[in-house]
């Protein structure tokens, strides 16, 4: 089912099917295009077909934005060991909710993206690593999967073309760190799920040891599309090296939030008032998260940009994925940041120091702070902690905790002084955050 | 070398071998990159973000402990920026400790004391409330502190990697992530207090130790643990005279760091109450307390009565008393007493070894052999259990060096685990097993041979042909049971050989004969206990002998004595022992325990009492007799003196006698069990693993 009502500004690539009758039928699907990316990859060679992914200049959607077709170059296809490929729909990130949708209304382009990448990298297995809070989603998934064999999409020789491919669920456990792509792999295999050293980065040693292809749900739901229509054709779409379409997240204190598919590059301006449908009771725009919680935050007068990776890494933030979280003038923006470090100390795997200490820290310092007990010199610290974990950690999640803090305390300062020597927060009048 | 990296670290040109981690190569050259984590041998876990370096062309710091050295790199140790991090990182460690260094075990040689002396920032912005959590007692041995605890899991990867038990885990997660137990509120494992000697800090504590003492306040005593015959080095924490622990955290020795529940914690049979601490003469039945000149007095005249009248004599020895007494007391036999008719229970055939290698040179594998080789097969032994620390050798030569493993056992054995192939056998197949695994061992470059008490007299012989014929270099272990039974061995409490395997042309009684023997005037037990085994114990039924024993216990055969002398156990001598491997390591005595005096002693002193002499009756005396006259043990003193062990070499000739390898068994000791002195540790029979079975299948 879809949350929202669509945009007319959308580009509709991933998401064509979404409002379709029974659009998660493979009946839908098959009428509507399915498989046929597929047909066309098992005649390519697996060069062509990543040459294909790198001329769509796509990049990676679960947050990092690496170029898909570079990662799909470097699994060693010869290697005598089995390859896997693993689907990242551990969707955690607060403000990010665009997996769920591709695999509940379109779970068949998922799956199609799957065994082109299979085909790609000669891997004949794969595994769906599905966040466990999305129960739903797994019998949803598990539902597509048995269909995909039944009707020989799935299997042994795949539709007479001699390409085996068995696909399975896999259930997190309700750790966010388990999306980092390495923990991911830890979890996979049974063990607690910590991140791994890197290198040796997946794609030689993964999962079981062996060679594993690892990207986001919606990176593998664009490969129909790009086999299918042409990766040039997937690339005009957003601008230089930021192929494609996104699955942008708008939320906060706008007046349509949902979830709206729209070229990369997109302006984050025109999505927040003419996607978004403009800032809540007419309230004026205070700050943008623009890609989940874990990317710097951005001041109204900075929002005047391209969403793509290049232009936020300009101005020191990033795309990430994809969750775009407004901030009306009446947040507070101490409370924000304790609310999104509460959530980084709960889910740090606690790993290594820096982050399992600094994030405990830091959001026990923010509640203190927010609630009226806070010193001047807590202000500076709190930056000073952030820094210490930033760029220390084991993984990304103690930079993804520091990066969105150090920005808050840097550019919002004012919202802190006005908290110290005993006041109430000024705010406290004012609605609740959309996300808390 | 062409194939050496060269970087520069501080300045200082270094040259690394390829693949060696930058904390290493600065270590090489004396410079300290502070690290929790790391730890030689183990995997890295990268987790303590304390070895943080900067190195030229990289934007971020590096984590020294997982980085390679590259051509070329130029690393930073002490750049403002890197101190920050090591101030942070200790900033962030000491958030939840509970800073309570005045009553923690640890204090004094904590290395998070240590780090934050010399890195931390000298004060805390810290003024959130602190988590705590309540101790917990695991089993005797370990108690966790969680509060302490840096969660370096350190103890984690020795317990999975270095023991193969894999008794600890991690639980929960972030700032309340924990150590849990296997059993999940106590612990099953092997006991061996690995993880409480690598635990940085004091969250891992142990049961013997605990809230005791401080370490300053005690003498550290390098020696050899007295229990197996593995030859670990054992720091004896020594405090008012009581042995406090064990520990080897200087890595000195063979053993490294290794050591077993037994060479850390069993040492309390030492101040057992149960010690005797006065000579005993057997009057009206009854064993009664004398002095020391009246026992010895009267023992010297009963042997010198004997002698007189040309009587028969017989000398049972010890498998845990020094070469320096088992030397002492054969002469003492064959000198002074006439006799060849000495023995000790043997646990494995080391002479029919020696005799079939024979002209073979560097056939005896050391145990630093076992970390090295990269082949190992096991015959029937549950090395795991009976000999800990070459199991630990060998798990670390298949983790370090992939070495391969095969193991023909009658049981399960946790070698398996690391096997290439593994056969459970029945007694007596032994050998066909070994030969079906010919085509694969031939394929080996080489190869160890250990073999326990299954494997005996022809076995032997068979075994070393078969090794022979594979066409590539083996070398062999004889496994036996205890500290000095190979000494024992060596120092020829045999009746049918002297010291150094020397045949004798009238060999005398062997340990069953002696038993049985029904017209013996004196026989005299030292440190043995042969009544404890019920087949000698029906033998012992027509012993009509004067009975003089010297013991640490009132053991089953110490109750039979017409006259007792207390014995001081190895913690409490000095002198030397041989291991499995016929590696020799000096004992350093310790601790003293009022009334009992080293056999050395005892035997030295009988033989002035009878007028007899044998020679000065210190340990470095009689060692240097042994260097003259036993084949093989003219090893360097320096490599003793400083602690270490060298090889003994007794294989250059033949040695013509029999073994009569139906005198050969393991006592079956098991990890919780040491014979006698097992059976006075408290702390050994306290566990909830003791005493456990050998073959069993444990972990």
């Amino acid at each position: 089912m879809l949350y929202n009502e669509p945009s007319p500004l959308e580009v509709k690539i991933l998401t064509k099917r979404f409002g379709l009758a029974n659009s998660e039928s493979l009946d839908t699907y098959l009428a509507t295009d399915g498989y046929k990316a597929f047909l066309k990859a098992v005649e390519m060679t697996p060069e062509q077909i990543i040459e294909e992914v790198k001329a769509s200049a796509l990049r990676g959607r679960g947050g990092a934005g690496f170029p898909t077709g570079l990662k799909w170059s470097f699994v060693p296809r010869t290697s005598p060991k089995p390859k896997y490929i693993i689907i990242n729909a551990d969707e955690s990130e607060p403000g990010t909710c665009k997996d769920r949708l591709l695999m509940e209304n379109d779970p068949h382009q998922l799956i199609e993206g799957i065994l082109i990448a299979g085909c790609a990298v000669d891997s004949h297995k794969g595994y769906i690593y599905i966040r466990g809070e999305y129960r739903y989603l797994i019998e949803a998934m598990d539902r597509a999967i048995a269909d995909a064999y039944s009707h020989g999409y799935l299997g042994k020789n795949i539709q007479g073309t001699g390409f085996d491919f068995d696909l399975y669920t896999h259930s997190g456990a309700g750790a966010y760190e388990c999306g980092e792509e390495t923990a991911l792999l830890d979890s996979i295999e049974g063990k607690r799920g910590v991140p791994r050293l890197k290198p040796p980065f997946p794609a030689v040693v993964g999962a079981w040891q062996s060679p594993t292809l690892l990207n986001n749900v919606e990176t593998f739901s664009a490969v129909p599309a790009i086999i299918r229509d042409g990766g040039a054709a997937f690339a005009a779409l957003g601008t230089p090296k930021n192929g494609g379409t996104r699955l942008v997240c708008l939320s906060g204190h706008i007046n349509k939030p949902g979830v709206y598919e729209l070229p990369v590059g997109f302006n984050l301006l025109r999505m927040i008032y003419e996607v978004g449908g403009g800032m809540r009771n007419g309230k004026k725009l205070k700050a943008v998260v623009p890609g989940g919680s874990s990317c710097p935050l951005l001041k109204a007068d900075e929002c005047d940009i391209a969403m793509d990776f290049d232009s936020l890494a300009k101005v020191k933030s990033m795309l990430g994925s994809g969750g775009t979280v407004v901030l009306d003038e009446e947040t507070c923006m101490v409370k924000f940041a304790q609310r999104i470090m509460k959530f980084y100390a709960h889910e740090s795997c606690g790993w290594c120091i820096p982050c399992r200490e600094g994030t405990v820290w830091l959001k026990k310092m923010l509640d203190r702070f927010h609630s009226g007990a806070g010193q001047k010199s807590d202000i500076p610290l709190i930056g000073e902690l952030s820094k210490n974990m930033l760029g220390r950690t084991f993984c990304a999640l103690g930079d993804a905790a520091a990066m969105p803090t150090i920005s808050i305390v840097e550019k919002f300062s004012d919202d802190f002084e006005a908290h110290l020597n005993g006041k109430p927060c000024p705010y406290q009048h004012a609605a609740e955050l959309a996300m808390a | 070398m062409s194939d050496l990296i060269h970087l520069t670290i501080d300045g200082r040109a270094v040259t690394a071998a390829p693949g060696t981690l930058v904390i290493n190569a600065a270590k090489q050259v004396g410079i300290e990159v502070p690290s929790f984590c790391y730890y030689d041998g183990l995997s890295q876990p990268a987790a303590c973000r304390m070895c943080l370096v900067e190195v030229e062309k990289t934007p971020k710091l590096q984590v020294a402990c997982t980085l390679p050295v590259a051509e070329g790199m130029v690393v930073h140790t002490g750049t403002p920026q890197v101190h920050e991090a090591r101030k942070g990182t200790i900033e962030f460690l000491l958030t939840n400790h509970p800073l309570d260094c005045p009553v923690c075990d640890k204090g004094g040689e904590c290395e998070l004391q240590d780090m934050t002396f010399r890195y931390g920032m000298g004060e805390s912005r810290f003024i959130e409330q602190k988590q705590h959590t309540d101790e917990e007692q695991w089993s005797p041995v370990v108690f966790y502190d969680k509060p302490r605890c840096i969660l370096c899991y350190r103890c984690v990867r020795i317990c999975d990697e270095g023991m193969g038990v894999k008794a600890l885990g991690v639980g929960n997660r972030g700032s309340v992530s924990v150590i849990e137990p296997n059993m999940f509120d106590h612990l099953e494992c092997d006991e061996c207090g690995m993880c409480i000697d690598i635990c940085p800090v004091g969250a891992l504590t142990s049961g013997t130790y605990r809230y005791k003492t401080r370490p300053w306040e005690m003498k550290h005593i390098g020696t050899i643990c007295t229990h197996c015959s593995d030859g670990c080095k054992t720091t004896l924490g020594v405090r008012n005279n009581e042995i406090i622990r064990g520990n080897n955290r200087d890595r000195s020795g063979l053993n490294g760091e290794f050591l077993c529940i037994k060479g850390r914690y069993a040492a309390d049979f030492v101040n057992s109450p149960e010690r005797l601490q006065s000579p005993m003469v057997r009057r009206h039945g009854k064993l009664e307390p004398v002095s020391w000149s009246e026992a010895l007095t009267a023992a010297a005249g009963k042997l010198s009565d004997v002698k007189a009248r040309d009587g028969k004599f017989a000398v049972i020895g010890s498998n845990h008393t020094s070469n320096e007494e088992n030397y002492y007391l054969q002469k003492f036999a064959r000198q002074a007493l006439g006799t060849n008719n000495i023995d000790h229970h043997r646990t494995g055939d080391v002479a029919t070894l020696l005799d079939s290698l024979s002209g073979k040179k560097e056939a005896l594998a050391t145990t630093a052999d076992l970390y090295d080789r990269k082949a190992i097969l096991v015959v029937s032994s549950d090395l795991s259990q009976q000999h800990p620390f070459l199991a630990f050798q060998i798990r670390a030569n298949y983790r370090h060096h992939d070495a391969r493993v095969y193991t023909v056992t009658p049981g399960p054995v946790r070698e398996q685990s690391i096997a290439v192939r593994s056969i459970v056998t029945v007694p007596g197949q032994e050998l066909a097993e070994v030969e079906s695994l010919r085509n694969q061992l031939q394929t080996e470059p080489e190869l160890v041979i250990l073999f326990g008490d299954a494997i005996k007299g022809d076995a032997i012989r068979k075994l070393v042909a078969f090794g022979d014929s594979l066409g590539i270099p083996v070398k062999y272990v004889c496994l036996v049971d205890y500290s000095n039974s190979r000494g024992a061995s060596d120092m020829g409490l045999s009746p049918s050989s002297g010291p150094g395997y020397q045949p004798l042309h009238s060999p005398g009684l062997a340990y069953d004969e002696i038993l049985a023997a029904g017209d013996l005037d004196v026989l005299w037990v030292v440190g043995a206990n042969p009544l404890k085994q019920a087949t000698l114990a029906s033998l012992w039924a027509t012993q009509a002998a004067f009975v003089i024993v010297q013991d640490l216990f009132m053991t089953e055969t110490a109750a039979r004595a017409d006259i007792l002398f207390p014995a001081a156990s190895a913690y409490e001598k000095h002198g030397t022992v041989t291991n499995v491997c016929g590696e020799v390591q000096r004992l350093k005595g310790g601790v003293q325990v009022m009334g009992a005096k080293p056999d050395l002693e005892i035997l030295g002193l009988l033989s002035k009492e009878m007028g007899v002499n044998l020679g000065m009756w210190s340990a470095d005396k009689v060692f240097e007799e042994i260097r003259k006259n036993v084949r093989g043990y003219n090893v360097p003193l320096p490599v003793l003196a400083t602690g270490g062990a060298a090889q003994t070499a007794p294989v250059n000739g033949r040695v013509p006698v029999s073994s009569r390898p139906e005198l050969i068994q393991s006592a079956g000791d098991t990890l919780f069990t040491s014979g006698t002195l097992g059976r006075y540790c408290k702390k050994l029979n306290s566990t909830l693993e003791a005493p456990g079975a050998l073959y069993s299948g444990r972990p």
